[in-house]
Formats: structure tokens, C-alpha cells, sequence
């Protein structure tokens, strides 16, 4: 095969890649120019993919380990059968149902099997809760079971008809909000359990309540469909005025918080009994007044989101251990751009590259990975030690940048304390939680104009919509809002709750 | 610190000879150099001896040295104050005007000569003689994977040791990667507690997380204690407090001290006194935005117009600055004294101080 820098159809000659000739120009025409050099090394090789990092440049790489440049999207069609990834979370006040509502529905889409959930329940009653069954297929560890609270994310996966959706059950309490936080970053979709019981509502929704503070979240981390399921509705045994009620106190608040009337949708539930979770319940008491869909056709008809699988990769880092064999295992959403086995990446903020030995999604080993799927990277040739949850992995070409010091444009909630210089924060983004300082207050903008109504303010209070300047204790890999929407939010905490969403619009050092 | 010789009038020169007794006297110390300041003390000088048969020998040699002060150095970590300055007295060993650091030590006397003593500087020397205000408490911040453990004096806020471990989440079907790195974790925190805590002085030791942590970790340090038979721990058991905290980064130590179990057991500790002041005044910026200043002009003219009740200020303001600002600032606080009002001087190396600021509310 010749190769001749000049002619931008040479590269397609090669054999491999003569399916998805058509297809294909569009990812890779774009490094052909940058990488004429590369040519006469690997003749067997096609042409550099989008934005991965090349290892051709090693010479010692035998002719004989081709790697196929796999023309990704192509592949995630043919992969999923045509059904999209959906990552799902489940959020809502402590006690509203959440992760029984999702055990209940794994069990009645065969994800369980009988003697499992016969094992769970009489565990369960054992341990004398006997309600918390079902929660029990996702609260795995001992503490949680023994306190019959989710502590950490739970993850599991299900299928719908037409979709494959990951499942992210989330903690509901105060102090658990930080992993919530990680869980809800990763999330397209979202499920707001709420209590229907009468002044457990109430409860949650008031200000210390769980329900507006996790719709806020997920909110400003950029979810914006919403499925409401208005659960323990046995215990009001389906009366439509509750639900009445119910749907439009949210409904004002999920308003005012920027979700569109038309992306939320509310279906009630019963978690216990399993009423209008897979099959649309035969109750009497509902089936008179609603005839909506029951909740598993509700998150199918969720619109997948788009998936920027041509922009740098990169993949937040959630989790960090070792796994048997060499190397050590990290876990997160990839964010934008792909992966395949082989490839080499560079962490940030540790500024270290490394080689992908396996990439596995849900426990099946794969041998690429695209935009939005949550898999297990193994990896060697890098120190454990240095990696946390919170690096991100980059291509070696188009690596993120890792600052302590950035400007950034924030949205302040309802706030007790008047934000000063010199505030201490924790600053959560994507899975980071990092203690931080407000360092400069640079001005104060108008709410929907976005003029500068003040320059160097002395405080800000609610509801301000301003511009500071954040110094953070260590260095966090970040991207600016306006190069990656969902990479460039972060949201500020205080003492507990929630001060401030914003975005990053500068990156000083 | 104990107070052995004084001689001075209010703005007016004058000298004072103090020995610290306690690392925390450093700190006061380090308050009260300034500058252009002299101080006799004694230290340990590296003198050349020639023989007479030209060789040249090193000795060390102690002796006391008077300098004019010119640098001061202070290590928080360690609680060391070192001073550079010039000789301005006649010495055996050293010419004048030679240069000389002089690392101050515990339990040995120094003389300290200032042109001015203004009102600030004497309370601070009262303030480090005062024996009564000594409560120690010992607080670990912690949440899963992090943990802090702080030593609170009346004066400073010392960490003494950070544990940080990356704990693996749960996945479906293993914990026992998460449930052993938490095992790990909690060994570590024990190791720190057993190696800083010095359970003879520190009244109190404060566990604080959010969620579960600190009970998990409680139970697992007792366990572990009866098990070693470590009576250290046993003995003390009565002192350890469990407390709630929104996270395990420092500043969390700031909400634990203002809560309210934990003030009763601590009323007396400057630390908690300041929290409580440095809230009073949030709140009311907050609520009542025109009784509460901030920011010295502003802060300046409501002294000349009689308005202000309480002003508090920071100490790094008294530190080391020109003497023109510096006595701008004691005039402020003269001012406001004079007036009726109470002044609070924080403490820069408590929580509650790290925030820069010069305020008040009136």
C-alpha cells in the first residue's frame, strides 16, 4: 500500500476500513493533515482516529497487533440492537421510597431471581425491617441494611423496550448529598420519588426537605427530563385529589426551578405493592381517573440525549480500586469522545499517561466505549496512589486543563450567610469535592440581561446572579461552559446545603 | 507566660521581660514583635577562635545578645518564633551590628524594649499571662476517606495530623473492598489520635462527621481498645464527644464549635467565644444590613460619628505593618474603647480568623 501524504482518500484503501469508507470521513479527514509523519511507521494501520492518542509513534508495536479503527458510531448502533444508553438517577427526600421502588421494579423485570428476594425478605424480617425488602436488592452493605438508609450511589442496569438505561439509585439524606451529587453529574434522566402519605410531603418539600434541594441539584448539574413518581399511594388509598395537590405544588416549584412543563411527567406508584410499576395497574381506585402510562413506560419514552462522541475524550473518574490481575480499575462516565483497548490517556491533575488494558460496561468486557456509557477501565502503567476520585482522563492530543485558580459565573440560591471575601466553600464538580475559597468578588449581574450592575461588590446575597473568582486547595481538571456544557457546572456548597450552581467562564492558573 | 519584669507607660517607651512556658506563648510572641523593636535574650553564637598558632577553631558559645529587630520568622506547624537582627550592645563574641538570629526557646527569659507600647500590645501581654484561660480541646473532622485532627488552644487552631485514603464505592455484588479500606481508614485515625492527642492536658476530644462515620469510627476505636488493652484510651473515654458536621474539611470545624452541646462543655474557650461573635455578625449584615460595616473607611467614619457597639478585627492587622498603618488601626480601637464599645481581636489562626476581614456592627 502506498501511502502518499497528499491525497486525502488514501488512508480508506486499506481494508478494513472499506465498510465504513462513507462513513468514516467524517471522524477521521480531520487528523489526516496533522499526522503525515506517522505514515511510513504503520502501514497497516489506517488513518489516526478523531481525537485518540496515537501510540504509533513507539516503533517497537509489531505490524502484527493491527488495531482496527473501528468506525465508532456505526458500531454503537449496531451494539445496542438500536436501543440508545440512558443513565438514569433517582432522587427524593429521605424516606420517600426510592430504592424500594427500584428494587420492586428490578424484581418484576426478572433482574432477581425468586430465591434471592426470598432471601431478602427473610433477612429482612430478621433484622425486624421487614418494609425494607425490596430495598435490599440495592443497598448492599451492612451499614445500610442495618440502618435502612442508601448511603452511597447504588448502581445496577435494566432494559425497556427500547431502551437500556442505567440505573443510579442516590441517597436521600442531608449528609449523603455530596455522593448524590456524584451520582446525579452522571446522570441524562432523573425519577423524583415523593411521598403522597399525608404531612410526609409536607415534610420533604418544606425548606429543609430533601425534594426541592435534589430538584435544584439536578436541575443546575443539566438534567432536564423529569419523570415525578408520586409513590405510597396505597397508603392514600389513590385518591385523585392527593395527586391533584401533589402535581401542582411541584409543579409551580419544578417551574420555577427551569424545568419545562413539557419534559415533566408525573405517574403515581405504589412501591410496596408494586401498583403501575411494569404494567399499568388494574386497581380499580386508579384506573378510573388516570390512564397514563405506568413508570417503565414513562422512562422508556424518555428522548436520549445526544452524545457528543466527536468531541476529546474524557471521562470522569468515580470510583478507584484493584481488581485482580495488574493495574488497578477506575470507574466513570465517559463524558464525550470514545475509547478502545490499547489506547494510552492522560490523567489529569496528576499529569500522568497510561494504557487501557480493558474497558468493561456492567460487567461485560468490551473492547471500545463511547460517549455516555458508565464503564470500568483497567489500566496500567500508573501508580494507584495517584489517582482519586475526581481526575479526569483525557486524550493525550486535546488534554483538560487543571487550574486551582478559575472565574466563574454563578447563580446564588436562598443563602443565610452574605457571601464575603474569603468564604470558604466546598466546590462540587462532576465527581469532585473540593474545599475552596471565594477569592475575588468581580461584579454583580442583572438576572435575565447579564449587564454588570456592580463592580467589586463588598457581599452578595440570594438570589444574585454575579461573577467571583474561586481558589481552590488543590489543582481540579476543569473545562470552561462554553467548549463542553456538561463538564463546565459546578455547584457550591456550605455548612450542609446548597449556596450556588454556576459555570466556569475562565480559567486563570 | 509568666511576667517577670515590667517597665513601661502607656504610649510611652519602656521594656519587659516575659518567659514562655508553652508554644502557644510563642505565639503571643510573635504578636508583640515589631519591627525596629529590641530583644535581649539568650542564644547560641558560632564564634571563630584563632590560636596563636594561626589555626582556626569553631566553638559554639551561649551568651546573651541584644538585636534590633529586623525579620521574624514563625513556624505555626512547630510553634517556632526565630528573630534576624542587628547587635546594638556590646558583646564579647559579637561586633556591633552584626547580624544574628535568634531562636527563642521555652522556660529561658527574654527582654523586649519597644518605643511604643500602645493598647493593643499590653492586652495581648495580659491576655498571655493570664493563667485561667486555658482550655485545650482536641476535635477529629471527619467523613469517609478524609479526616482532620485539630488542636484548639485559647490562641490558635493547630492541625496536627490529615488522613486521606481513597475508599472504593460499593458496586453490585463486592463490598468488601469498601467495607476493608473503611477498616484501614479507621486504623490510621486511631494511630493519629494515640500519637497527637496528649490526653493530660486536652479537657475534650470532639468526633465530628456527617452521617454515620463518626459512630462506625467510635465503636471501632473501643473495640479495638479492649481489645489491645490500650488503658490510654479506656481511661479517657468519658472525654470523647460526638458531634454532628456537615463535612470533614477544616472549616467544619467552625460549626461544630457553635454548637450548642458542644458550647456548654467548652464555655470557656476564646475559640468558641469568637465562632459565636463572627455569626452575630453575619446574621446581622444579612438581616440588618445598616447596623452592620465592613471594610475600614467605612468602618472609620462611623467611629468618628460615636456609632459603633462592637468592632471586630482581625490580629494579622497588628502584624508587622509600617507604623503608620499600624497605628491607625489602634486608633480605631482606641477610638471605640474610649467610646464604650467592646473590641474583639481575633485570633488569624482560627478558623473563624482565616477569613480576611476588618468589621464591626454597631
Amino acid at each position: 500500500m502506498t501511502v502518499s501524504g497528499n491525497k486525502q482518500t488514501t488512508g480508506f484503501d486499506v481494508p478494513s476500513t472499506v465498510e465504513n469508507g462513507v462513513v468514516s470521513r467524517d471522524l477521521t479527514v480531520t487528523t489526516i493533515p496533522d499526522t503525515p509523519s506517522k505514515r511510513p511507521e504503520t502501514p497497516s494501520k489506517a488513518s489516526g482516529g478523531a481525537d485518540e492518542s496515537p501510540s504509533a509513534p513507539t516503533p517497537g508495536r509489531t505490524p502484527g497487533k493491527t488495531k482496527q479503527q473501528l468506525d465508532i458510531r456505526a458500531e454503537l448502533e449496531k451494539r445496542q440492537g438500536g436501543k440508545p444508553l440512558l443513565n438514569l438517577v433517582v432522587i427524593g427526600h429521605v424516606d420517600a421510597g426510592k430504592s424500594t421502588l427500584m428494587g420492586h421494579l428490578l424484581y418484576l423485570l426478572g433482574h432477581v431471581n425468586q430465591r434471592t428476594m426470598h432471601k431478602y425478605e427473610q433477612e429482612s424480617k430478621k433484622a425486624g425491617k421487614a418494609s425494607f425488602a425490596y430495598a435490599w436488592v440495592l443497598d448492599e452493605t451492612g451499614e445500610e441494611r442495618d440502618r435502612g438508609v442508601t448511603m452511597d450511589v447504588g448502581m445496577t442496569k435494566f432494559e425497556t423496550p427500547s431502551k437500556v438505561v442505567t440505573l443510579m439509585d442516590a441517597p436521600g439524606h442531608k449528609d449523603f448529598i455530596p455522593n448524590m451529587i456524584t451520582g446525579a453529574a452522571q446522570a441524562d434522566v432523573a425519577v423524583l420519588v415523593v411521598d403522597a402519605s399525608r404531612g410526609e410531603f409536607e415534610a420533604g418539600f418544606e425548606a429543609g426537605g430533601q425534594t426541592r434541594e435534589h430538584g435544584l441539584l439536578v436541575r443546575s448539574l443539566g438534567v432536564t427530563q423529569l419523570a415525578v413518581a408520586v409513590n405510597k399511594m396505597d397508603q392514600v388509598n389513590w385518591q385523585q385529589e392527593r395527586f391533584k395537590e401533589i402535581t401542582s405544588k411541584l409543579g409551580h416549584f419544578l417551574k420555577q426551578a427551569g424545568f419545562k412543563d413539557s419534559d415533566v411527567f408525573y405517574v403515581p406508584t405504589s412501591g410496596l405493592s408494586g401498583e403501575n410499576l411494569t404494567t399499568k395497574s388494574k386497581v380499580l381506585e386508579l384506573t378510573s381517573w388516570y390512564s397514563g402510562p405506568c413508570l417503565l413506560d414513562q422512562i422508556d419514552s424518555f428522548k436520549p440525549p445526544q452524545r457528543s462522541v466527536d468531541k476529546p475524550f474524557r471521562l470522569c473518574v468515580s470510583d478507584v480500586f484493584k481488581d485482580q490481575g495488574s493495574g488497578f480499575c477506575v470507574t466513570g462516565k465517559i463524558e464525550a469522545g470514545y475509547i478502545q483497548t490499547g489506547d494510552r490517556i492522560l490523567a489529569m491533575p496528576p499529569n500522568e499517561t497510561c494504557t487501557v488494558k480493558g474497558i468493561s460496561l456492567h460487567d461485560e468486557p468490551l473492547d471500545w466505549a463511547a460517549a455516555g456509557d458508565h464503564v470500568s477501565l483497567t489500566v496500567t502503567g500508573m501508580d494507584i496512589i495517584k489517582i482519586n476520585v475526581g481526575c479526569v482522563f483525557c486524550g493525550i492530543k486535546e488534554p483538560i486543563r487543571a487550574c486551582s485558580r478559575f472565574r466563574a459565573r454563578i447563580l446564588l440560591f436562598n443563602i443565610e450567610v452574605p457571601i464575603t471575601q474569603g468564604f470558604p466553600v466546598l466546590l462540587h464538580y462532576q465527581t469532585i469535592s473540593e474545599p475552596a475559597t471565594i477569592r475575588k468578588l468581580v461584579s454583580v449581574l442583572h438576572k435575565s440581561s447579564g449587564e454588570v450592575l456592580k463592580k467589586k461588590p463588598k457581599c452578595l446575597g440570594k438570589g444574585m446572579n454575579a461573577v467571583v473568582e474561586i481558589q481552590t486547595q488543590r489543582p481540579v481538571a476543569l473545562e470552561l461552559y462554553k467548549d463542553f456544557k456538561e463538564l463546565g457546572r459546578f455547584m457550591l456548597r456550605y455548612v450542609g446545603s446548597t449556596i450556588a450552581a454556576g459555570v466556569v467562564t475562565e480559567i486563570k492558573e | 507566660m509568666k511576667l517577670l519584669h515590667k517597665d513601661i507607660e502607656k504610649d510611652n517607651a519602656g521594656q519587659v521581660t516575659l518567659m514562655p512556658e508553652e508554644a502557644e506563648d510563642m505565639w503571643h510572641t510573635y504578636n508583640l514583635l515589631q519591627i525596629g523593636d529590641s530583644l535581649m535574650a539568650s542564644t547560641i553564637r558560632k564564634v571563630q577562635t584563632e590560636s596563636s598558632t594561626g589555626s582556626v577553631g569553631s566553638s559554639r558559645v551561649r551568651t546573651t545578645l541584644c538585636v534590633c529587630v529586623d525579620t521574624i520568622d514563625f513556624d505555626s506547624q512547630a510553634c517556632q518564633l526565630r528573630v534576624k537582627g542587628t547587635n546594638i550592645q556590646e558583646n564579647q563574641y559579637v561586633k556591633m551590628g552584626a547580624y544574628h538570629t535568634i531562636e527563642l526557646e521555652l522556660n529561658r527569659k527574654f527582654t523586649l524594649a519597644k518605643k511604643i507600647w500602645d493598647s493593643v500590645v499590653l492586652d495581648r501581654i495580659e491576655q498571655a499571662c493570664d493563667p485561667t484561660q486555658k482550655a485545650d480541646v482536641a476535635a477529629v473532622v471527619m467523613q469517609e476517606g478524609l479526616a482532620n485532627l485539630v488542636l484548639v488552644t485559647p490562641a490558635m487552631t493547630l492541625l496536627r495530623a490529615k488522613v486521606e485514603v481513597t475508599i472504593p464505592r460499593k458496586r453490585k455484588g463486592s463490598c468488601t473492598q469498601h467495607e476493608k479500606a473503611l477498616e484501614r481508614f479507621y486504623e490510621a485515625v486511631m494511630q493519629a489520635i494515640l500519637r497527637h492527642i496528649n490526653f493530660d492536658v486536652v479537657k475534650c476530644i470532639l468526633v465530628a462527621s456527617p452521617g454515620f462515620v463518626k459512630d462506625q469510627f467510635i465503636a471501632y476505636l473501643f473495640r479495638e481498645a479492649v481489645r489491645q488493652d490500650s488503658k490510654i484510651l479506656l481511661e479517657n473515654r468519658p472525654k470523647f464527644m460526638l458531634v454532628h458536621s456537615s463535612s470533614g474539611h477544616k472549616y467544619s470545624l467552625k460549626e461544630i464549635l457553635c454548637d450548642p452541646a458542644v458550647t456548654a462543655r467548652l464555655s470557656d474557650t476564646k475559640a468558641a467565644g469568637e465562632v459565636k461573635a463572627l455569626e452575630d455578625f453575619y446574621k446581622m449584615l444579612q438581616h440588618e444590613p445598616d447596623r452592620a460595616f465592613y471594610g475600614l473607611v467605612h468602618v472609620e467614619k462611623a467611629s468618628e460619628a460615636l456609632a459603633i457597639d462592637i468592632l471586630l478585627i482581625s490580629d494579622k492587622l497588628f502584624r508587622h505593618q509600617d507604623v503608620a498603618t499600624r497605628s491607625r488601626y489602634v486608633r480605631l480601637v482606641d477610638n471605640v474603647r474610649d467610646n464604650g464599645g467592646t473590641v474583639r481581636i481575633f485570633s488569624s489562626l482560627h478558623v473563624s480568623g482565616e477569613r480576611r476581614f476588618c468589621s464591626f456592627c454597631s
